[in-house]
């Protein structure tokens, strides 16, 4: 069984799956994405207390969620290159870390646009803000540990090990409206039991999800192919992949 | 159509949030596109080397 897994995830292999993946994910999350937005944008009625600030929905959550899902699969995938020295961890865990900060960007900046007129604040120091503010900094920590080693793999063991230790920072986002007092709303998607939004609220909103999903999807591709050629210069298949 | 832009008063909020969107969209694209780009220059630079010390 093992060695089937090691085949899988060997270098050659996961570059021709993410070069075949690529095409797929990219028409998908065109697709999701333009239903998501105009269903959001046009067809979905105005909130009855936020009116149309509610259609910040669309990008904030979708973008929230991808923030802490790129993470984890950072976290995750920098294990499995510290604990079974299989190389393409790292390699995943270096092509999400740009994708992860990006959307923790989108996350942050559309959360305050969406507070002004809500909260009367752009910003207030509230634990879900100042948490998601904190994944910002992790992702940019381990961004930097990974380029600041001469030595590739020291370097991709550091950023493993901080990621590793990040991710306790995951639950406290996402339960920081449970814990504390907080300004930002609890979940409403995201529960058990019925979500508490009308049907045509929550179709684009769950297509936008899928949208974000596919575009990471396809981003990651992208980006892996490159990680994989700058790690694997030396071997002899990347000679058939360049020319090809 | 120009109620759609005015989005019940909250135009200001809305659009830029969707405008930054698609910038954050639009420089993912372009910032994986170019590293993917610059590894396969620099792959094949290396293997060009390396033909070139065999001979």
């Amino acid at each position: 069984m093992w060695t089937w897994f090691y085949k899988l995830a060997s270098p050659p292999s996961v570059y021709n799956t993410a070069a075949a993946l690529l095409p797929w994910f990219t028409a998908f999350a065109a697709l999701t994405l333009s239903y998501g937005l105009v269903g959001g944008l046009v067809f979905a009625p105005p909130d009855y207390q936020q009116g149309d600030a509610f259609r910040i929905i669309y990008v904030h959550v979708p973008s929230a969620w991808m923030s802490e899902f790129s993470y984890s699969l950072m976290a995750v995938a920098g294990a499995i290159g510290l604990i079974w020295r299989i190389k393409i961890g790292h390699a995943v865990a270096a092509a999400t870390a740009p994708i992860g900060a990006s959307f923790t960007v989108l996350a942050l900046v559309t959360g305050s646009m969406w507070g002004r007129p809500m909260w009367g604040t752009y910003w207030a120091w509230d634990p879900r803000l100042t948490s998601e503010l904190i994944l910002l900094f992790l992702y940019f920590g381990v961004m930097s540990l990974r380029s600041a080693y001469e030595d590739g793999s020291r370097g991709d063991r550091a950023a493993a090990l901080l990621s590793i230790v990040g991710v306790v920072n995951i639950p406290i986002i996402h339960f920081s409206v449970v814990w504390w007092n907080s300004l930002h709303q609890a979940a409403t998607v995201a529960k058990f039991g019925k979500p508490d939004m009308a049907l045509s609220m929550l179709w684009p909103l769950l297509s936008m999800f899928l949208g974000f999903m596919l575009f990471f999807g396809a981003m990651l591709c992208l980006r892996l192919q490159g990680e994989i050629l700058n790690r694997e210069r030396q071997s002899a298949w990347v000679r058939d992949a360049v020319r090809t | 159509m120009k109620q759609f832009w005015a989005m019940g008063g909250y135009a200001q909020y809305v659009w830029p949030c969707f405008a930054l969107a698609g910038a954050i969209f639009a420089w993912n694209i372009w910032s994986a596109r170019r590293y993917h780009a610059a590894a396969r220059r620099r792959a094949a630079r290396a293997l060009a080397m390396a033909d070139s010390e065999a001979q």
